[in-house]
C-alpha cells in the first residue's frame, strides 16, 4: 500500500478550477517530484495535502488513514511536514530554537513545570537540545546554533526549514522548491543533502521543483501538472520524454 | 555550547532581578536615612504596579505579538474582585497576611479567567482589529463595574444593576460595592516591600515562561503563524495561554492598586483606556519584547512627571520630549546602528584579537 494516496482531489477558488481530478500515489521511501509551469497548481496541491486549504472534493490518505479536511496541526501530527516556497522561519528565534519548536510535540512538559523549573524541565530541555543539535549537524548548521534565523544566509535558511520540518518526525516530507534561488553549487549540495536525509531518516519525500537538473538527478517518479490537471505521471525518464510534457513545460 | 546559552539566559535573568533588588535596597536605605520626600514615598507602590503592568503587557505585545489595548480592564477585574473579598472577610478575624495572600490569588485568578473568556473570541482577530476590540472590552469592564451594586446581609449576597436601594438589604445589611462610588474601606495591605516581591514573582513567571517550551511556541506564532501551524503548534491554545497569563498578572497589579487606597472606584483615569495606552507606551518605549526594557521604561516614565513637578508648566512638555527621544533611541535605524557599534566596541575587543590569531 502506498504511503500517500490521493484520489480525485479538486478545489476551486471562485470560478477558477485550481486543481482538478488529481490522483497521486507515493510509495514509502520514494523520492517523488511534482513539476509543471508556473500557476499549474503545484503549491495548491501542497496546501491541500497539509490542510491549509480544505479540498472541495477527493480523498487524501496517509498510511491508510483518511486525513481529508483535517486541520494543519492534526495533519502534522499524523505525519506530514513541509517547507515553504517563500521561506517561513521563526526569524526572531535562534537557529536551534527553530528546530526545538519543531520538536515541540515530541518532548513535553506542562506550563507549570516550565515556570517553576522543576527537574523535568531540565531533563526534557537537555534532551531537546541534544536532538536539535543532532539535526543541525546533519545540515551543517551546528556552528550557527545560536545565530538568529534571520541572520543566516539564504541557502542555510532553506536547510534550516528542512531541519525544522524533520524535527516533527514526519513520515512524509513535502519540499516546496527547495532549490529556488540557489546557485548551481548550492543546488548540488542540496541534492546531496536530500539524498542523505532520505537514506538516514528513511524518509519519503515529495518535492516541487523547477530545476530540471535536480529533478532528473534525484526523483524516481514524477507527476506533471498543467492548468490544475495531471498531464503526465510515471517514472522520471518516461515522463521527461513524453511529447506532451516537452510541449507544455520543457520546451521543444 | 549548551552550557553557554543556559548561562546566557540565566545571567540576563539575574541582571533583571538584580536591578529590582538593588533599586529596592537603595530606596530602603534612603527611606531609613530620611532622604525621601513624602511625594516619592507615595509613588513607591504605584511604581511597582506600573512595572508589573508593563512586564505583563509585554507578554502579549512583545512575545505573542498581538496589540492589546484592554490591559487596564484586567487590572480592574483583579482590583475589584480582590477588594470585594478583602472587605467581606475584613471582620472575620482572618490574619491580614493570609487575607492579602488569598486576595492576590483571587485577583489573579479572576483576571486570568476574564482573559480566557475574552481571549477566546477576540484572539481570532489580528492587528488593528484586535486592538479596537480589546479597547472596547476594557471599557465595557470598567463601565459594568460602575453600575454594579453588591450588598450583604444575613440572607447572603444581593446583586443589582440599578441602585443600592434595589438590593433590598435588611437593617444589618451593608453595601459592599456601591456602583460608581465603588468599594470603600479596603484594608491597606499594600506596601513597597510587598509590591517589590510581587514584581519579582511576576518577572520570575514571565521570564521562565518565555524561556521554556511554551515560550518558544508563543514566539513562533508571533514570527510566523502559518509555519507554526505546519510544525504542529496549537496556535489557539498558546495565544490564549499568553493572553491569560498576561491578564492574570495585570490582575495582580490591580490587587496591589486596590489595597493601596481606601476608596476604590473605576474611573477613566485608573482603569480606562488612558491607562491601557500608558502601559503600552511603557512597553513600546522599553523596546517591544524586552522585559527589562519595559521594567525600566515604566519606572522612568512614572517618576519623571513627579520629579519635574518643580518646573510646573513645563513638565508635561519635557515628558513629551523624553517620550520622543526614547522612541528615537530605541527604534530609529541610525540609533540602532550606533548602539550596535558601541556594543560591538565594548564586547568585541577581546574576541577580535582571538579571531585574528585563528
Amino acid at each position: 500500500m502506498a504511503l500517500l494516496e490521493v484520489k480525485d482531489l479538486g478545489i476551486s477558488f471562485g470560478g477558477l478550477r485550481a486543481v482538478d481530478d488529481f490522483n497521486l500515489e507515493v510509495e514509502k521511501g520514494c523520492l517523488y517530484g511534482l513539476i509543471g509551469p508556473n500557476g499549474a497548481g503545484k503549491t495548491t496541491v501542497f496546501n491541500l495535502l497539509t490542510g491549509v486549504y480544505k479540498p472541495g472534493e477527493g480523498i487524501i490518505r496517509l498510511d491508510g488513514k483518511d486525513i481529508t479536511g483535517h486541520k494543519t496541526i492534526e495533519i502534522n501530527q499524523a505525519g506530514i511536514a513541509r517547507t515553504f516556497q517563500n521561506i517561513r522561519l521563526f526569524k526572531e528565534l535562534s537557529v536551534i530554537d527553530n528546530v526545538k519548536v519543531g520538536l515541540h510535540n515530541h518532548n513535553g512538559y506542562s506550563t507549570l513545570t516550565g515556570i517553576l523549573r522543576l527537574p523535568k524541565y531540565y531533563r526534557v530541555e537537555r534532551q531537546m537540545e541534544e536532538e536539535a543539535m543532532k539535526l543541525l549537524q546533519v545540515f551543517g548548521l551546528d556552528g550557527e546554533a545560536q545565530t538568529l534565523a534571520s541572520n543566516l544566509p539564504y541557502g542555510k535558511q532553506r536547510k534550516l526549514e528542512i531541519a525544522r520540518a524533520l524535527a516533527t518526525k514526519p513520515k512524509l516530507l513535502l519540499l516546496d522548491e527547495p532549490a529556488a534561488g540557489m546557485n548551481p553549487n548550492e543546488t548540488q549540495e542540496l541534492m546531496d543533502t536530500i539524498r542523505f536525509v532520505r537514506k538516514s531518516f528513511d524518509m519519503t519525500i515529495l518535492l516541487i521543483e523547477h530545476d530540471m537538473k535536480l529533478v532528473s538527478g534525484i526523483c524516481e517518479k514524477l507527476t506533471v501538472l498543467n492548468f490544475g490537471r495531471v498531464l503526465s505521471q510515471g517514472e522520471t525518464g518516461e515522463v521527461l520524454s513524453d511529447p506532451e510534457v516537452i510541449k507544455a513545460y520543457l520546451g521543444e | 555550547m549548551k552550557k553557554k546559552t543556559m548561562s546566557k539566559n540565566f545571567r540576563s535573568k539575574l541582571i533583571t532581578f538584580g536591578i529590582v533588588i538593588a533599586a529596592y535596597l537603595i530606596m530602603q536605605i534612603l527611606i531609613g536615612t530620611g532622604n525621601v520626600s513624602s511625594l516619592l514615598k507615595g509613588l513607591l507602590v504605584p511604581l511597582c504596579i506600573y512595572a508589573i503592568l508593563a512586564v505583563s503587557l509585554n507578554l502579549t505585545v512583545g512575545i505573542l505579538g498581538e496589540l492589546s489595548l484592554g490591559h487596564a480592564g484586567f487590572m480592574c477585574v483583579g482590583a475589584f474582585t480582590s477588594a470585594f473579598f478583602s472587605c467581606c472577610v475584613k471582620e472575620s478575624g482572618m490574619p491580614p497576611a493570609l487575607r492579602f495572600f488569598l486576595a492576590i490569588l483571587i485577583g489573579a485568578l479572576s483576571a486570568g479567567v476574564f482573559g480566557i473568556l475574552i481571549g477566546i473570541p477576540v484572539l481570532r482577530l489580528k492587528g488593528d482589529y484586535l486592538a479596537i476590540v480589546t479597547l472596547a472590552f476594557g471599557e465595557i469592564i470598567k463601565n459594568l463595574v460602575n453600575i454594579l451594586y453588591v450588598g450583604r446581609d444575613e440572607n447572603g449576597f444581593h446583586v443589582s444593576f440599578t441602585n443600592s436601594l434595589s438590593l433590598n438589604l435588611s437593617d444589618q445589611g451593608q453595601v459592599i460595592i456601591n456602583g460608581a462610588q465603588g468599594i470603600t474601606g479596603t484594608p491597606s495591605d499594600s506596601n513597597f516591600t510587598v509590591g517589590v516581591l510581587l514584581l519579582l514573582v511576576t518577572l520570575f513567571i514571565v521570564l521562565n515562561l518565555i524561556h521554556s517550551r511554551d515560550g518558544r511556541a508563543i514566539m513562533s506564532i508571533r514570527d510566523n503563524t502559518i509555519a507554526a501551524e505546519s510544525v504542529g503548534i496549537n496556535v489557539t491554545k498558546y495565544k490564549i495561554l499568553a493572553f491569560a497569563v498576561s491578564a492574570a498578572l495585570a490582575g495582580v497589579a490591580g490587587v496591589l492598586y486596590a489595597h493601596n487606597l481606601s476608596v476604590l472606584s473605576a474611573t477613566s483615569k485608573n482603569f480606562g483606556y488612558n491607562m491601557s495606552i500608558m502601559i503600552l507606551v511603557f512597553v513600546v518605549l522599553g523596546g517591544i519584547g524586552s522585559t527589562r526594557g519595559a521594567l525600566v521604561a515604566s519606572v522612568l516614565l512614572t517618576l519623571l512627571p513627579e520629579l519635574l513637578r518643580g518646573l510646573n508648566d513645563y513638565r508635561m512638555l519635557i515628558y513629551a520630549v523624553v517620550l520622543i527621544l526614547m522612541m528615537l533611541f530605541n527604534w530609529a535605524p541610525r540609533c540602532i546602528e550606533w548602539r550596535e557599534k558601541i556594543m560591538h566596541r565594548i564586547k568585541g575587543r577581546g574576541k577580535e584579537t582571538k579571531e585574528a590569531d585563528v
